[in-house]
């Protein structure tokens, strides 16, 4: 794994400490629909956040591609690639 | 593992929700009384959470327009709008629509949810960009999973947030269709239409506006919010629904666009089903005719709604941001809510069990929605009905409140 995915990781976990309930540990392959204890609203609220932090837009078609931390991760540093 | 076991966690709601009294899902009224009272487990109970905000389900006019529909049209056009399903009637609501919005041309659809999935999945092709309120109704959701559009949620109600995400899109190629509501289902919010609109220019954008919830209820002609924020020259589409305020079934979509009419030909959810039956399209165009010429039933529907948001504010219940014929109460948890609503039942009234993920921001909600043909006897029951239960479950100190609490999407849950 790059130091670029560590990184994005870290941020996404940062994030979610504001959303999911107490006593649930994230990791790069906790499962975001169902591993989070989050309902199917509150995961495109967390999705939001994500656009913001990471200043890019992520489409609800690729938000349902995603399912894993790991994988929103690289979809993540896709879409920053290209948007620069 | 079976076909259906992808639904477990849903069939536990339900069993849950049936251990802890009604299922909410399959309420039967034995008998409709009138617009605001029905028969329910064999006695009579007011209705709060019907969406008949001008009371005209009963309306003789209307029953008179379907009753004469019927025996002039029969029962149905067993066909869809652009086979054999177009009658003359068809064609003069959509004038009348059109001319209610003083609007070039106006489409109907045969529901209120296909108004939505038909025009937004349409109009917004593969290089389109759809920017959708994220409180947004489950129709317009599905649009955009109908659509081939890339689609972005925006903050509710935050044209900082839409400006923001539409900058972010910059030199992409593709239009840009806002879509947002007029008066939003669960809280009873209103949107800051002027500002939208006052973005949707900058950006040179396309904006669709769902009037659902706000036609014949706000505005001074009641064309709704766009028409009380007087924006509607910016608004490139009004849809909306004929099952609530017009009290039948139905949806349509206006413009002032000139290609408007191609979307009879491309648009899916209006050829690809059957067309209203005659005893519809006559109810809607007399309910149309009603609403245009009696101002009355717009200022009592929000004349109650007032009387009610103000009397369970003061009660000491956190209730939607502003007084409009949706008022909400937040529950403090799921199961408050449900005991609430039970409750309200046990006591004789109905009124809207919302709960997550169908309501914004996690909050569970009884959802009331007014309507004009209430009396203020009937208010004032259930004012008192609501009150006396929720000091019964703790929702509410025991001491009456002193200052209102209005309740915002950004609370704690």
């Amino acid at each position: 794994m790059t130091n670029n995915a560590t990184n994005i990781e870290a941020e996404i976990v940062e994030l979610l400490a504001h959303r999911i309930p107490a006593g649930i540990h994230v990791s790069a392959q906790t499962q975001i629909v169902g591993g989070l204890g989050l309902d199917s609203v509150a995961i495109l609220d967390f999705i939001m956040d994500v656009e913001d932090r990471f200043d890019i837009s992520i489409p609800l078609d690729r938000v349902a591609e995603v399912q894993t931390i790991a994988e929103l991760s690289r979809a993540i540093e896709a879409l920053r690639r290209t948007a620069n | 593992m079976s076909l259906f076991s992808k639904f477990d966690d849903m069939r536990a709601i339900i069993d849950s929700l049936v251990a802890s009294g009604r299922n909410p899902f399959d309420m039967r009224f034995e008998r409709i009384l009138s617009a605001t009272e029905a028969l329910l487990e064999g006695r009579p109970c007011l209705l709060f959470g019907t969406n008949n905000y001008l009371g005209l389900t009963f309306d003789a006019t209307c029953i008179e327009a379907t009753v004469r529909a019927v025996h002039e049209g029969g029962t149905g056009t067993t066909g869809s709008r652009i086979a054999n399903g177009t009658y003359c009637d068809h064609a003069l609501l959509e004038r009348r629509i059109a001319e209610f919005y003083g609007k070039r041309s106006a489409m109907i659809f045969t529901t209120g949810y296909q108004a939505n999935l038909g025009l937004i999945s349409t109009l917004a092709g593969r290089e389109d960009h759809l920017l959708i309120d994220a409180d947004s109704h489950a129709s317009i959701y599905d649009a955009c999973k109908l659509s081939a559009a890339q689609v972005i949620r925006f903050r509710h109600n935050d044209p900082e947030d839409l400006a923001h995400r539409l900058r972010r899109l910059k030199g992409r190629p593709g239009s840009r269709i806002i879509v947002t509501e007029g008066i939003f289902s669960m809280l009873g919010d209103s949107a800051p239409l002027r500002e939208i609109a006052a973005v949707k220019r900058e950006m040179g954008a396309t904006l669709i506006v769902d009037e659902a919830h706000s036609l014949g209820t706000r505005g001074k002609n009641g064309r709704g919010v766009c028409e009380d924020a007087g924006i509607e020259s910016d608004v490139d589409f009004v849809v909306g629904t004929f099952s609530k305020s017009l009290g039948a079934i139905g949806g349509f979509a206006v413009s002032d666009l000139p290609d408007f009419d191609l979307l009879r030909i491309v648009c899916r959810p209006y050829m690809f089903t059957a067309s209203l039956p005659p005893a519809v399209v006559g109810s809607v165009t007399a309910a149309l005719t009603r609403i245009s010429t009696d101002k009355s039933l717009s200022a009592r529907v929000l004349s109650h709604s007032g009387r009610l948001y103000s009397a369970l504010a003061q009660a000491g219940f956190e209730v939607g941001p502003e007084p409009n014929p949706i008022v909400a109460l937040k529950m403090t948890d799921k199961e408050t809510a449900v005991r609430f609503w039970n409750r309200l039942i046990d006591r004789g009234v109905y009124a809207n069990l919302a709960l997550p993920p169908a309501t914004p921001a996690s909050l569970s909600l009884i959802r009331c929605s007014i309507s004009a043909a209430h009396t203020e006897a009937q208010i004032d029951r259930a004012i008192s009905i609501m009150v006396a239960v929720g000091r019964e479950l703790r929702v509410l100190d025991p001491r009456p409140a002193k200052t209102p609490v209005h309740l915002t999407r950004s609370l704690p849950i």
